[in-house]
């Protein structure tokens, strides 16, 4: 099969032996559990809490509503008390608004919820019903799904691309999603088509899963779904990049996917709006892998919204050896963890433990122009030359030399002999140019 | 659980390079061709100079960072690497102090006062030699034969150049001793031998990532091309592009020099533009400069073309193209 791929990129490896094989755990919880349930995990406005300490919540209840169009409802992961509604340290190191309830051990579901045959519904029904269940994109940027499925009247959308390329190092989570539900995915993938009104859609899946190439092509025949065999090169599965491999269309510089007529959504993302519209279940789980050189045994865990990361370690066995970072979501994109008892959120695609000797340390020296950074980049900008700039305050010239284009993959900062941290010098590139245009 | 974690921003792994790294393998790729320098030379006064341009490179850095107060940067092999090469492109047959005064002006003259590592504009190694040919032109063109270490001022390139500058034509005699170059019949000339040697060190170095094939393919391919050309033309007057490749320093420039990272554009397009413009003034300076070798002055001019190569070649950004479909 010939394999279809972007160009640019990189190709570190994949690690992800170490849990590809392992079938999806429930993470158990238990009575007296606390999950802290932060209100902003999704982008855009932050949700609103709409219940109280000492109310007694069931599983599914909704316990915080959305601000404004692209903002999510939240809910309950598990039945139980409501013990505080306050800020509790987030992903990102600072305190951010959460619930937090102290699990009965029932689980009870709250009565109220009920799944519809997605035939008898209209597209605008469903997007309000995946809208209702809180559903955000589950490949870890958890941009709220039903603003994405709602393009504007002007924009022909004619194609339906699905990300079941999981090109970060370590994660194997969507991996198994494909090979352990695949009926949970197709028929999400067969509502969105209905939401979207669109003839053609088509995963994308790299190389490096066939199992799960082989078990979607076999599982897809004759529903309208095609499936892509990629070549593995990060970031084969960013949205821009995985359109032009899968479509051969680019999508406008400062554009969305809509601007060439697609819309992108993660596996995990289906299979979510699946168990929404048909069985009424909101977004209050999701598969995460727990991996890494520093924790005992390997996983894939459905975890819930909430659980402190602590516990999904614990769960797979604790730490091993000396500790020295962890990581929310891929190696490449991820964040970097202040603690362990920090709660999993919407977008906990992963948990990587590192050890010590993990952590780089090597200092960061003069540029010597080798110019690998200019070849991995995706997006074809000069990542040292934009860096250079940004460091002498020369915004304008960043701005110029296309810093905007950036999709913070990594790519640069991953493959710089002398360890500059480029895609930093970007970050603060677009935000000061952000900052820049909205004075203007 | 109440350990410090480390913070950093992503990406939270790295491919494993390191700038001193790429430097040790330059040197490790170069080091078939030293090897056979020096043995082909007469083993010990070869060796000194290598030393000693390897010593005035590193003393010199280091000199000029400590008092500066700067970190010392001799570990990261880039000044012995400019010492290796220095040497390579002085006569064997050099007297020490020159190989060291080369080392010192390679360093200071060439790199640290541009502001060290990265910064410098022109190839450290080859400022070094043309501060040195201009100041000692005569030690600089004293040359020795290999093998028989016969001293001679006679390279094959500088023996074309007087033969048509006098007669405007290579005459019959020089024309059937021209293939000889290729086995080591001139000074300072090792020929295929040492030919095939810097090309095995150029496939390790591509291998490895260090460079691209892109500099030291447009820059052997225009060389080539503009030298065939002008041996179809005349070949009594022309020598044939096969001369011109084992002759003087065109693999160790195509090679070693040319793809130098600091001083070379960072796009693929503009390495393309930077090798074809190397071989091009090459041949060019060859058949119709001053001076009888031009691969020096190709780079050295070529490096200070650099800025502007890379701005002509910013590459278009994804997601320019007309919408179709």
């Amino acid at each position: 099969m010939e394999l279809k791929t972007f160009k640019g990129g990189l190709h570190p490896p994949d690690n992800k032996a170490w849990s590809e094989k392992k079938a999806i755990e429930v993470c158990p919880l238990a009575e007296g559990d606390e999950l802290v349930v932060l209100l902003s995990q999704h982008i855009g406005a932050p949700a609103e809490a709409c219940v109280k300490k000492g109310d007694t919540v069931k599983k599914g209840q909704l316990i915080a509503t959305p601000k404004g169009f692209v903002s999510v409802p939240i809910h309950a992961p598990t039945s139980g008390e409501v013990v505080a509604v306050e800020p509790r340290l987030g992903t990102a190191g600072t305190r951010v608004p959460a619930v937090v309830i102290k699990a009965d051990g029932q689980d009870a579901w709250d009565d109220s919820l009920a799944g519809a045959d997605p035939d008898t519904l209209t597209p605008q029904e469903i997007k309000d019903r995946i809208r209702d269940a809180g559903i955000v994109g589950m490949g870890g940027a958890t941009f709220p799904t039903h603003v994405k499925l709602s393009p504007p009247e002007d924009k022909k959308i004619d194609y339906l691309i699905l990300n079941g390329v999981e090109c970060e190092p370590y994660l194997t989570a969507d991996h198994r999603l494909m090979i352990e539900e695949p009926e949970n995915i197709i028929e999400g993938i067969l509502i969105i088509k209905k939401v979207l009104g669109v003839e053609k859609a088509i995963i994308g899946i790299e190389a490096n899963k066939p199992d799960a190439i082989d078990l979607m092509t076999k599982a897809c025949a004759g529903r309208g779904i095609e499936v892509g065999a990629l070549k593995v090169q990060y970031p084969q599965g960013a949205e821009k990049q995985l359109i032009y491999a899968l479509t051969g269309r680019e999508v406008p510089s400062g554009g969305l996917p809509m601007d060439c007529g697609c819309v992108v959504q993660n596996v995990g993302t289906a299979a979510a709006i699946n168990d929404a519209v048909r069985r009424g279940i909101p977004l209050i789980e999701r598969i995460a892998t727990v991996s890494g050189s520093a924790v005992a045994e390997p996983k894939n865990l459905r975890i819930k919204i909430g659980q402190p990361l602590s516990k999904l370690v614990e769960y797979c066995g604790g730490v091993k050896g000396d500790l020295g970072k962890v990581i929310q979501g891929g190696p490449m994109m991820g964040m970097a963890a202040v603690s362990l008892d920090i709660p999993a959120t919407r977008g906990t695609s992963g948990v990587l433990l590192f050890s010590e000797g993990q952590v780089l340390k090597e200092p960061e020296g003069p540029c010597v122009r080798c110019g690998n950074c200019v070849r991995a980049c995706p997006a074809f900008i000069l990542p040292t030359e934009i860096a250079f700039r940004t460091r002498k305050g020369l915004i304008d010239e960043a701005e110029k030399l296309n810093a905007m284009d950036c999709i913070e993959c990594g790519s640069c900062t991953y493959i710089c002999p002398a360890r500059i941290p480029l895609i930093q010098s970007l970050r603060q590139a677009k935000g000061a140019i952000i900052a820049k245009r909205r004075k203007v | 659980m109440d350990k410090t974690l480390y913070i950093s921003s992503s990406p939270h792994v790295h491919e494993g390079g390191t700038t001193a790294k790429a430097m040790r393998d330059v040197i490790y790729a170069l080091l078939p061709c030293v090897v056979l320098w020096i043995y082909s030379f007469g083993v010990v006064q070869p060796f000194i100079v290598m030393l000693l341009a390897i010593a005035g490179c590193m003393a010199s850095e280091a000199a000029w960072e400590k008092v500066r107060g700067l970190p010392i940067t001799i570990g990261d092999g880039s000044a012995a690497m400019t010492g290796i090469l220095l040497a390579l492109n002085m006569p064997p047959n050099s007297p020490w102090w020159m190989a060291l005064l080369g080392g010192v002006a390679a360093i200071v003259i060439g790199k640290q006062v541009f502001g060290g590592l990265g910064y410098n504009p022109f190839n450290p190694a080859l400022i070094g030699r043309t501060v040195l040919l201009i100041s000692f032109p005569v030690q600089m063109t004293t040359w020795m034969m290999p093998r028989t270490h016969e001293i001679t001022s006679a390279t094959p390139l500088s023996e074309v150049k007087m033969a048509v500058g006098l007669t405007g034509a290579i005459p019959e005699e020089l024309q059937a001793q021209l293939g000889s170059v290729l086995f080591g019949g001139f000074g300072g000339q090792l020929g295929v031998l040492s030919g095939f040697a810097l090309l095995a060190g150029g496939c390790y170095l591509i291998y490895r990532k260090v460079i691209t094939w892109h500099i030291p393919v447009s820059f052997i391919g225009s060389a080539l091309v503009l030298s065939t050309i002008f041996w179809l033309v005349n070949s009594s007057k022309y020598p044939s592009p096969v001369f011109h490749l084992f002759t003087g320093g065109l693999m160790l420039g195509a090679f070693f020099m040319a793809t130098d990272w600091v001083t070379t554009p960072i796009t693929p397009k503009g390495m393309l533009i930077f090798g074809a413009g190397c071989g091009i003034l090459t041949i060019l300076i060859r058949l119709f400069g001053g001076y009888p070798e031009g691969v020096a002055f190709s780079i050295l001019l070529m490096n200070s073309a650099t800025p502007v190569i890379d701005r002509l070649t910013v590459p278009k950004k994804f997601g320019l193209v007309t919408q179709k479909g």
